[in-house]
């Protein structure tokens, strides 16, 4: 800074002065020494923004085991790092403190949630599929045969990966469950 | 686009600022609006009459790119003496059955075809069209459309008065700029202006495009809406073009890769339709009536082998029909409302529900609750306690009266998911492009991946499972994916090469190399080769800026990588390209082959010269000018010999609930939407004084769909925190709201609150001779999902009438009261709601 004095440094007054706002004039001895989120992040994945069909690049940056930073991918095509409110807003999104991170059990008739281990679930629900599924089969209906089952059925897709939306539609399939839904329909 | 897809609308911005005319066409003003050359307000609900008086604007000027419409549609072929269209019947379509309210479309086909196919065995004419008109049309004949005659009679000047050309003449006469005014709302002089650009902007030199969401598709007539551009595009040469098209932007991550790979009832990956237990009971019936032979929806049981392979292994041989018996069957509509009035019918007693909160997004809540009330057992996954998950605690029903916890049987699991960030897999944009997203790290707790929580329960289930021969099916299935990671996640990598295809050599590298023998397996068969080589082509991330403006190498598009569908209409029927401007794909003389920036869309060394010898199948059976490749005569079509359920052609018709006469038709309304006539789903009567007012829905830029993505982020919750409705200064002033204030928004399904927002940004519209007012709510607040903010549940006001052809409701154009100040509480809301319904 060539103009000198503390009082002359302090960015109000050079910007009063008619430097421009936005470039050196708004910088300070403390700007100065802050670093960028993501130069000193442990890793760094290329992601994809997971709100709307844009597909915008996104690159999540990793410090200390924990998201600490998500921008947008200059690389890509689609949006050339760019992100929308919703997209720049997504670091929350995964380590907001709402975020539910463990199981939770309300049982017939309950008032509250119950906590419920995750393996303990998992035999529950197989348990509970396999004995719907068992009382509601249908072999024939009207004459015809449809080896399925009305009792079983399933919503959501859209948020999630082709992978996942592929092992649902096949095992559902399996399973003779054909109410299988997803946002595509509303 | 700007306010729901703002990072996609930057090329808009772009586009304008090197020339491009922009139009914006809304009931409501939005940032889009602000940006576009030219806004025009047009009434909910009124699209076919603006598009339908475009469509007769070029026909009656003869302005449309003639050489395309003649060589890539359906103009010139000749329908059946037996049809009668809207002008005739007043409304209605031939065919037409008054108690069951469906079609059968026998006598909408083209001339020769009804005598000729066999009686009843074309599958949309079993039982006179009824199956057909239950299951939803176009699904059941795949990729490729229903099959229409690949070679009817045709009459290429166009004069003959039953020529597809004709009929359309006839059917759009009365959808004139009067017309528009009347009923959309849009002045002679702004429609003449948009008249003049689209039809400036196209032809050899120029292409126009339009781009859509759900404000065309949740319509009791959405898939006509989209019918309509469709045929408006053929007409002026913009399919298959650069700068052309019909672009439907949609509204989730991968809401295109679930439809591809489907979480939907009525079909299998790849629009491979669901077998019928009563068409599909073999697997030959299932071939023969699952759409055409010719074209490349003609290697079908390539497709479906490969499919079967992939699901059931070795055990699904040559012998035993590839276990096609393995696939249950539909015997009718199985959707999403059908399944919630089974909920509340008790036939439906368990349900997953997957990253989507029906509770909140879907229309008529109440009937939504009132289903998960009744369910023996709910799983629910998602990042948030949703409304979907909390519903027997704390839902609407509770305060009103109508639910009480204690009385609610339903067993509840929440199971957390893992975060987009804590797993790898692809997620489908809007524009077929699959991008792979590598994981940053671990999911905290107990949260998992869909993959792992669904390949896991599966291994259970196998583990339950019996001898039985019930039980076959789960037992051969295929279900060994490696397993990584300290949750034991299965690989989505192994996952993803089985969906794109392997063969004796490895992974194949494209869906011509499937074979109808079983020798090769693959998931889903437009995606076959995004794991070319076996190298994950989802996940190439050559930067844009180091390539072409197609970027052929950032991630991988389906079909084959292609970037524009249908490019073999980029030039004419020679191979030229239409103009220098716009040449994209061309036939290469010199080296026999198709060429250009895209991957051709058209086998690569088919000349334009070719013509199919006689009883020619699959793609064979095309001309070296038939571009439409899916379709059994390569053609766009104009007018829909098949594969609607209601009609060949759209037709204006009131949205079901509106304050407005149809003044084309006696028919008021879609007379073949689907309704749930029950008490759980009660409709405005028509035209009533009760509900005056026009009232829409949309999204905004800050929040996402039903908010437990957005209200728990306090960036987000910030700079949107309320529910609020949209009123101009005209109606504030007539019903006496303030802005800022309260206001009640009544339906025969509930009320709501909201706060006044009075803006000039929504404008009363001037509709036969009266004002009709529109009002406009944002539908992204609920009471739960860890949200920052709350607000009541817009889609509870909506009605549960559907589009038959694809059974989306209504949500878009509906009839509402408004009041000033707060709803009711508890049972006095429900003595409202009552009042309202019975006057
Ligand atoms: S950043 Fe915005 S525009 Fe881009 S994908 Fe995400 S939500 Fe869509």
């Amino acid at each position: 800074m060539a103009d000198g004095g503390l009082f002359a440094r302090w960015p109000v007054i050079r910007q009063l002065r008619g430097q421009d706002g936005r470039g050196q004039a708004a910088r300070s001895a403390r700007t100065d020494a802050l670093r960028p989120r993501v130069e000193e992040a442990d890793s760094v994945a290329r992601s994809v923004c997971p709100y709307c069909a844009v597909g915008c690049g996104q690159l999540v940056y990793v410090k200390d085991g924990k998201v600490s930073q998500i921008e947008g991918d200059p690389d890509s095509p689609i949006s050339r790092g760019r992100l929308c409110p919703k997209g720049s807003a997504s670091k929350q999104l995964v380590t907001h403190a709402g975020r539910q991170t463990t199981v939770l059990y309300r049982r017939p008739y309950g008032t509250e949630w119950e906590p419920l281990d995750l393996g303990t679930a998992m035999e529950m629900i197989a348990d509970r599929v396999t004995r719907t599924r068992r009382d509601t089969w249908q072999q024939e209906h009207e004459g015809k045969v449809v080896r399925r089952t009305l009792g079983i059925a399933g919503l959501g897709g859209a948020t999630l990966d082709n992978e996942e939306n592929y092992l649902m539609k096949k095992l559902y399939t399996a399973l003779g469950a054909i109410q299988v839904e997803n946002q595509a329909r509303i | 686009m700007a306010e729901c897809h703002p990072v996609g609308f930057q090329w808009v911005v772009e586009a304008k600022a090197r020339g491009a005319k922009v139009f914006h066409i809304d009931p409501r003003f939005t940032r889009t609006s602000a940006l576009c050359d030219r806004y025009l307000n047009i009434r909910a609900g009124s699209d076919i009459v603006l598009l339908g008086a475009l469509i007769n604007h070029v026909l009656s000027n003869e302005l449309d790119f003639r050489e395309y419409v003649l060589a890539y549609t359906n103009a010139p072929m000749i329908v059946s003496e037996e049809y009668r269209g809207t002008e005739d019947l007043d409304g209605l379509f031939s065919g037409f059955d008054p108690e069951t309210r469906t079609y059968d479309p026998a006598t909408w086909s083209y001339e020769g075809v009804t005598e000729e196919a066999a009686a009843g065995e074309r599958s949309e004419q079993l039982d006179h069209g009824r199956e057909h008109a239950d299951m939803g049309g176009p699904d059941q004949y795949g990729a490729g459309g229903a099959a229409a005659h690949p070679k009817p009679k045709t009459d290429p000047t166009l004069r003959h008065p039953r020529c597809v050309y004709q009929i359309l003449r006839r059917h759009f006469a009365r959808y004139t700029p009067d017309l528009v005014a009347e009923l959309c709302g849009i002045s002679p002089e702004d429609f003449a202006e948009l008249a003049e650009a689209i039809t400036a902007h196209s032809g050899r030199e120029r292409t126009t495009m339009w781009v859509y969401s759900v404000g065309w598709t949740q319509h009791t007539v959405g898939a006509q809406y989209i019918r309509a551009a469709a045929i408006l595009q053929l007409l002026l040469g913009n399919m298959g073009r650069p700068g052309g098209g019909i672009l439907a932007l949609r509204g989730h991550a991968s809401i295109q890769g679930s439809t591809d790979i489907p979480t939907l009832f009525n079909i299998l990956p790849g629009y491979l339709p669901m077998p019928h237990a009563h068409q599909h009971e073999t697997f030959d019936d299932y071939l023969a009536r699952a759409g055409g032979d010719t074209g490349f929806w003609g290697r079908k049981r390539s497709y479906m082998v490969s499919l079967l392979k992939a699901w059931w292994g070795d055990a699904a041989t040559e012998d035993n029909d590839f276990r096609f018996d393995h696939l249950p069957r539909l015997t009718g509509d199985h959707s999403h409302y059908s399944t919630v009035m089974g909920q509340i019918d008790g036939t439906v007693k368990g349900y997953f529900v997957v990253g989507e909160n029906p509770a909140v997004g879907s229309a008529g809540g109440r009937a939504q609750r009132l289903g998960l009330a009744n369910l023996e057992w709910l799983v629910v996954r998602d990042l948030t306690l949703v409304e979907t998950a909390t519903f027997w605690k704390d839902g609407p029903e509770l305060e009103t009266g109508e639910m009480r916890t204690e009385d609610i049987g339903t067993e509840v699991f929440f199971v957390p998911a893992a975060s987009h960030v804590e797993k790898d897999g692809t997620f489908t944009n809007t524009q077929r492009l699959l991008q792979w997203r590598e994981k940053a790290l671990d999911p905290p707790g107990d949260c998992r991946s869909d993959l792992w929580f669904y390949y896991h329960l599966g291994k259970l289930l196998k583990e339950r499972a019996s001898s039985d021969e019930r039980d076959r099916p789960l037992r051969e299935l295929t279900w060994d994916y490696p397993e990584e990671g300290v949750h034991g996640d299965p690989s989505a990598s192994a996952v993803l090469r089985e969906i794109g295809g392997v063969g004796p050599d490895g992974a194949l590298s494209g869906y011509t190399e499937l074979k109808p023998d079983g020798s090769t397996r693959c998931g889903c068969w437009i995606y076959c080769g995004v794991y070319a080589d076996e190298v994950n082509q989802a996940a190439r991330r050559r930067p844009g800026r180091e390539q072409s403006p197609e970027a052929p190498e950032w991630g991988w598009a389906w079909p084959a990588n292609r970037r524009i569908l249908y490019n073999r209409a980029s030039a004419d029927p020679d191979g030229r390209p239409w103009s220098e401007r716009k040449a994209y794909i061309y036939w290469d003389e010199k080296k026999g082959e198709w060429t250009g920036p895209d991957v051709p869309d058209f086998e690569k060394t088919k000349p334009p010269g070719y013509r199919p010898p006689e009883g020619a199948l699959a793609e064979a059976a095309l001309s070296g000018t038939d571009p439409f490749i899916m379709q059994a005569d390569g053609k766009g079509w104009l007018y829909a010999p098949a594969g609607l359920v209601d009609g060949p052609l759209p037709a204006h018709y009131e949205p079901f609930e509106s304050p407005v006469r149809n003044p084309l038709y006696a028919q008021q309304d879609n007379p073949a939407r689907r309704l749930y006539p029950r008490p759980e789903s009660p409709y405005n009567p028509e035209r009533s004084p009760r509900f005056p007012y026009v009232l829409t829905t949309y999204r905004l830029t800050e929040h996402h769909t039903a908010g437990a993505m957005s209200r728990p982020l306090a960036y987000l919750a910030e700079l949107q925190p309320e529910l609020f409705c949209e009123v101009s200064p005209a109606l504030a002033a007539e019903l006496g709201l303030a802005n800022g204030d309260w206001a009640t928004i009544v339906t025969s399904r509930t009320a709501i609150e909201a706060r006044v927002l009075v803006t000039e940004r929504v404008r009363p519209l001037r509709i036969q001779g009266r004002i009709v007012h529109q009002i406009g709510l944002p539908y992204h607040w609920g009471w739960g999902s860890g949200g920052l903010v709350t607000g009541d549940i817009v889609n509870d006001l909506m009605p549960l009438a559907l589009d038959p052809n694809v059974h989306i409701q209504e949500s878009k154009a509906t009839t509402c009261d408004v009041r000033p100040g707060r709803r009711p509480r508890g049972a006095d809301l429900l003595r409202l709601v009552e009042e309202y319904r019975h006057g």
